[in-house]
C-alpha cells in the first residue's frame, strides 16, 4: 500500500491528517507486516481518526466495531436473520425437512457483523475496532482468532477466510489491561501528544482562519497546561476547540480575560481550573 | 548511524531484546523476528525511524517505553567516539547553547550535548581518561544557570507575545531538563563503549515505574507511581461493577415464579430470579504515616484517595503512635496526595510523647476508641512496616481487631526477608493476621485484585 515511510506522512496529510514520524513509521510497517495495529493514548489525539485517514489512503471501505461492556459474538462477527429463516419455513410447507434445513444456514440468512464483513469480500478495506479496552474480556478471545489468521468459523457454513487481508486498527484508552496475548499479535503504537510545531501544524490546518502568531500562543498556553499536574490535561481535540473559540469570539491575541472567560473549552474539572488560573496568574488583576 | 565492524545487526538486536528482558519486558521471538523484518523493511539510514520501529514490534505497553528509550540508545547509538577536533572551552559552549536554547533546536542540542560530554564529562587519567560523566558535565556547564540570559535572548529577539510570554520561563525550564537528558544519554553511551554494555543496560536503566519501591521512591518517582495508581482504582471500578453485574443474574426464586403462575392456571410463564441483596463492603484503612515510611505514606495516600473514591464506606485512620480518623480530610477528587500529607500531619492528632512510631499503643488506641469502625462485614488494611521502636508491639490489641472484621490484611512496604530484623515485629503481626510484601505497584495491583472484597 505505501512506498516508504514519508510516503504514509505524505498521503496521510493529504487527507487532512498530519502524522508524527511514530505514528508513520507504525502504519508503514503494519501495512508492511501485514499485522493489526494497536493505538493506545489519552483520548482526542486522533486514535479514531488515524483508522479513517489510512481508510481513505487507501481508498478502502471503513468497516467499524464499537466495542462496549457487553458487547458479544451476535454483534461483532454475524447472527441468524431468525425471522427471515421463520418466513423461509413457513413458505416452503411442502418440502422435506431435510431441503428446509440445508437452505435455511445458506449465505442468504447470514447476517454479517463487522468482523465478517472485513474478512469478507475482495474489495480493500480498513477494520477499526474502537475502544477494544470497553469490550469484555470473552470478545478478546474472539478478536484472537480474526487477528491471527483472519479467518472465522460458522459451525453451519464452516471456516471463512480473508481472501484479502483488511487493515486492522485497535484502539484503546488503557481503562482496562487488554490481554497479553491480544497485545502479541499486534504492532504497539502510543500517541501522545504531538509536539509543539506538529500540533501548531494541526491547529492551522484544522482552523484555517487563525493567524500563525495566535496558533502559535495557543499551543504554547496549550502546552504549559500539560505540564501542570492536572486532572484530565487538554488534549488535541481540545487544542482545536479552542482555536475555534478564540476565532469565534474574535480574539486577535490572547490575554487574561479571553483566557479566563474560555478556559472551559480546555479544562473540563473545576479543581483543574482553579489551578491553571492560579499557576497561569489569572487572577493577578 | 555508524555500527561497528564485527558485529552484525541481527547479534545487536538479540543483545538488545536480551537487556530489555533483563528489565522485565517480556519479548518472544515471534516479536523479535517482527522487528528484525521492520529492520529490513525501514533500513538503517534514519535513527528515529528505527527506534519507531523497533518500538513497535517489540513493546507491548507505554510504561515500557520509558526502559526501551535508553537501552535502545546504547545499543543504536548515535555515533561512535567523540566528536572531531577539541572543544572550544566553556563559555564558547554555552553560548552557543544558549542560543540553541531559545531557538529550541533539538537537533543542535543533540550535537552540543556530545560536544559537551567529550570537552567536560570525562574523568580519569588522561588522555585516554578512565569513564564519562554527566554530573560532572552539568557541573560544570551549569546550563540551567542559562535560564535568564535565554528568557532575555528571547524577548529581545521580538519572540514574546503579550500573553504567552508568562509561559517563558516554564518553557525554558523544559528545554534544559531535556538538554540534561541528551547529555546522560551521551555519557551512557561513551561509558558503554569502554565496558561491557550489556552489564550497564542492566544497571544504569531506571526500572518502570511499577517495580520501584515505595520506600525509596523520590518525588519525581511519586508522580510517576500516581500515574500508575490512578487507573488501577479505575480498573478497580471496572471489575467490581462487573461481578455485581454477573452477580445479579442469580438463580430462579421459585416461590415467586409459582405465585406469578397462578394467573396463568399454573403455568410458570415468567420465571423469576432470586433478588440478591448485595453486601456492601465496608473498609477501614489504617495507615502509619511516620516518618520511616514516609516514601510509603506518600504513596499509601495516593492509594487511600483512590480508594475513597471509588467505594463508599471507607474510614481511614492514620497513626503514628496515636491514631486519629482522617476520613473527613479526604475529599471526593482531590488528587493532591502530599497537600493531603500536610493536612492530615496538621489537623489531626498522630503524636504524643514523642515522634516515632509506635505500634503497640497507636493500634490499642485504635482498639478501645474507634473499635465500633469494625463489624463482621469490614475488610481492615493496615499500612505499615510494622517498625515499633521497640516498644511493646501489644498482639492483644491485633488480635481483638481481627476478631471483629471479617478479614484483616496487613501490607508490608519492606522485603519479606527484612521482616523480624531489628525492630521489626513483622513476624509477630503475620502470625495474628495475613501479611503480605507489598513494595511496589506491580505487586499493589496485584493484591488488590485478589484481596479487595466484592
Amino acid at each position: 500500500m505505501f512506498t516508504s515511510v514519508d510516503d504514509v506522512s505524505a498521503r496521510l496529510a493529504e487527507t487532512g491528517y498530519l502524522a508524527s514520524p511514530a505514528v508513520a513509521t507504525t502504519v508503514f510497517l503494519a501495512d508492511r507486516l501485514g499485522k493489526p495495529l494497536l493505538v493506545e493514548g489519552p483520548a482526542g489525539v486522533g486514535k479514531t481518526e488515524l483508522a479513517k485517514a489510512v481508510a481513505e489512503v487507501a481508498d478502502a471501505r471503513l468497516v467499524r466495531l464499537q466495542c462496549y461492556e457487553g458487547v458479544d459474538e451476535s454483534r461483532a462477527l454475524y447472527e441468524w436473520n431468525h425471522a427471515k429463516q421463520l418466513l423461509r419455513i413457513s413458505a416452503g410447507r411442502d418440502e422435506s425437512w431435510d431441503e428446509t434445513r440445508t437452505d435455511i444456514f445458506s449465505e442468504e440468512f447470514l447476517l454479517t457483523r463487522p468482523l465478517l464483513t472485513a474478512i469478507r469480500g475482495d474489495d480493500p478495506k480498513v477494520l477499526l475496532i474502537d475502544e477494544t479496552d470497553k469490550a469484555d474480556v470473552e470478545v478478546e478471545g474472539l478478536l484472537l482468532e480474526v487477528l491471527s489468521d483472519f479467518q472465522v468459523t460458522v459451525p453451519e457454513l464452516g471456516t471463512i477466510t480473508a481472501t484479502r487481508r483488511p487493515f486492522v486498527v485497535l484502539t484503546s484508552n488503557a481503562s482496562r489491561e487488554l490481554s497479553e496475548a491480544l497485545r502479541r499479535r499486534c504492532l504497539f503504537l502510543h500517541i501522545g501528544f504531538p509536539d509543539e510545531e506538529l500540533e501548531r501544524r494541526i491547529v492551522r490546518l484544522k482552523v484555517p482562519g487563525l493567524d500563525e502568531a495566535l496558533a502559535r500562543s495557543v499551543v504554547r498556553v496549550v502546552g504549559a497546561l500539560r505540564a501542570m499536574d492536572l486532572r484530565k490535561v487538554p488534549s488535541v481535540a481540545e487544542t482545536i476547540d479552542w482555536a475555534r473559540t478564540l476565532l469565534a469570539l474574535g480574539a486577535g491575541t490572547l490575554d487574561e480575560t479571553v483566557v479566563r472567560a474560555s478556559l472551559g473549552v480546555l479544562l473540563k474539572h473545576q479543581e483543574d481550573v482553579l489551578k491553571a488560573s492560579a499557576k497561569l496568574d489569572l487572577d493577578a488583576l | 548511524m555508524t555500527t561497528p565492524a564485527g558485529e552484525g545487526v541481527a547479534e545487536r538486536l538479540t543483545s538488545l531484546v536480551g537487556a530489555l528482558r533483563a528489565h522485565g519486558i517480556r519479548v518472544g521471538t515471534g516479536e523479535t523476528v517482527d522487528a528484525g523484518q521492520a529492520i529490513e523493511a525501514l533500513g538503517l539510514t534514519d535513527r528515529e525511524l528505527l527506534r519507531e520501529g523497533l518500538a513497535a514490534t517489540l513493546l507491548h505497553g507505554t510504561g515500557q517505553r520509558l526502559v526501551f528509550d535508553p537501552v535502545f540508545d546504547l545499543y543504536f547509538p548515535r555515533g561512535v567516539g567523540g566528536p572531531e577536533g577539541k572543544s572550544a572551552g566553556r563559555e564558547n559552549l554555552r553560548d552557543r547553547l544558549a542560543a540553541a536554547l531559545a531557538a529550541d533546536d533539538q537537533a543542535l542540542l543533540g550535537r552540543l550535548a556530545v560536544e559537551a560530554v567529550d570537552g567536560f564529562g570525562g574523568y580519569g587519567s588522561s588522555p585516554e581518561s578512565d569513564g564519562w560523566s554527566s554530573y560532572q558535565t552539568l557541573e560544570r556547564l551549569r546550563p540551567q544557570t542559562l535560564l535568564a540570559r535565554v528568557r532575555d535572548d528571547v524577548r529581545g529577539q521580538g519572540g514574546s507575545s503579550g500573553f504567552a510570554d508568562r509561559l517563558l520561563e516554564d518553557e525554558i525550564r523544559r528545554r534544559i531538563d531535556s538538554f540534561r537528558a541528551l547529555v546522560a544519554t551521551e555519557a551512557r553511551r561513551r561509558v558503554a563503549e569502554r565496558r561491557d554494555r550489556d552489564e550497564l543496560a542492566r544497571r544504569a536503566v531506571a526500572p518502570t515505574a511499577d517495580r520501584v519501591d515505595f520506600l525509596f521512591a523520590g518525588k519525581a518517582r511519586l508522580a510517576e507511581l500516581r500515574r500508575a495508581v490512578q487507573p488501577l482504582a479505575r480498573k478497580l471500578a471496572t471489575r467490581l461493577a462487573a461481578r455485581r453485574r454477573r452477580a445479579s443474574r442469580g438463580t430462579i426464586d421459585l416461590r415467586r415464579t409459582l405465585r406469578g403462575s397462578l394467573s396463568t392456571g399454573g403455568v410458570p410463564m415468567k420465571p423469576v430470579l432470586r433478588r440478591r441483596r448485595p453486601a456492601r463492603p465496608e473498609l477501614v484503612l489504617l495507615c502509619d504515616v511516620s516518618g520511616s515510611v514516609s516514601g510509603f505514606s506518600d504513596f499509601t495516600m495516593l492509594l487511600v484517595q483512590a480508594l475513597h473514591d471509588q467505594f463508599s464506606k471507607v474510614r481511614v485512620f492514620a497513626f503514628v503512635n496515636r491514631v486519629d480518623e482522617v476520613t473527613a480530610l479526604l475529599r471526593h477528587g482531590t488528587a493532591d496526595p502530599e497537600g493531603l500529607s500536610a493536612r492530615i500531619g496538621a489537623e489531626a492528632t498522630l503524636t504524643g510523647w514523642h515522634d516515632s512510631s509506635d505500634y503497640g499503643t497507636a493500634l490499642g488506641e485504635f482498639a478501645e476508641i474507634h473499635g465500633d469502625a469494625v463489624g463482621p462485614r469490614t475488610t481492615v488494611f493496615v499500612l505499615g512496616d510494622a517498625r515499633t521502636n521497640r516498644s511493646d508491639p501489644n498482639p492483644p490489641a491485633v488480635r481483638r481487631i481481627a476478631e471483629r472484621a471479617r478479614r484483616v490484611y496487613w501490607l508490608n512496604p519492606e522485603q519479606r526477608s527484612l521482616w523480624g530484623t531489628g525492630d521489626s515485629v513483622a513476624p509477630l503481626y503475620a502470625e495474628l493476621v495475613e501479611m503480605h510484601e507489598c513494595r511496589n505497584v506491580g505487586q499493589l495491583s496485584a493484591l488488590v485484585a485478589r484481596l479487595l472484597p466484592v
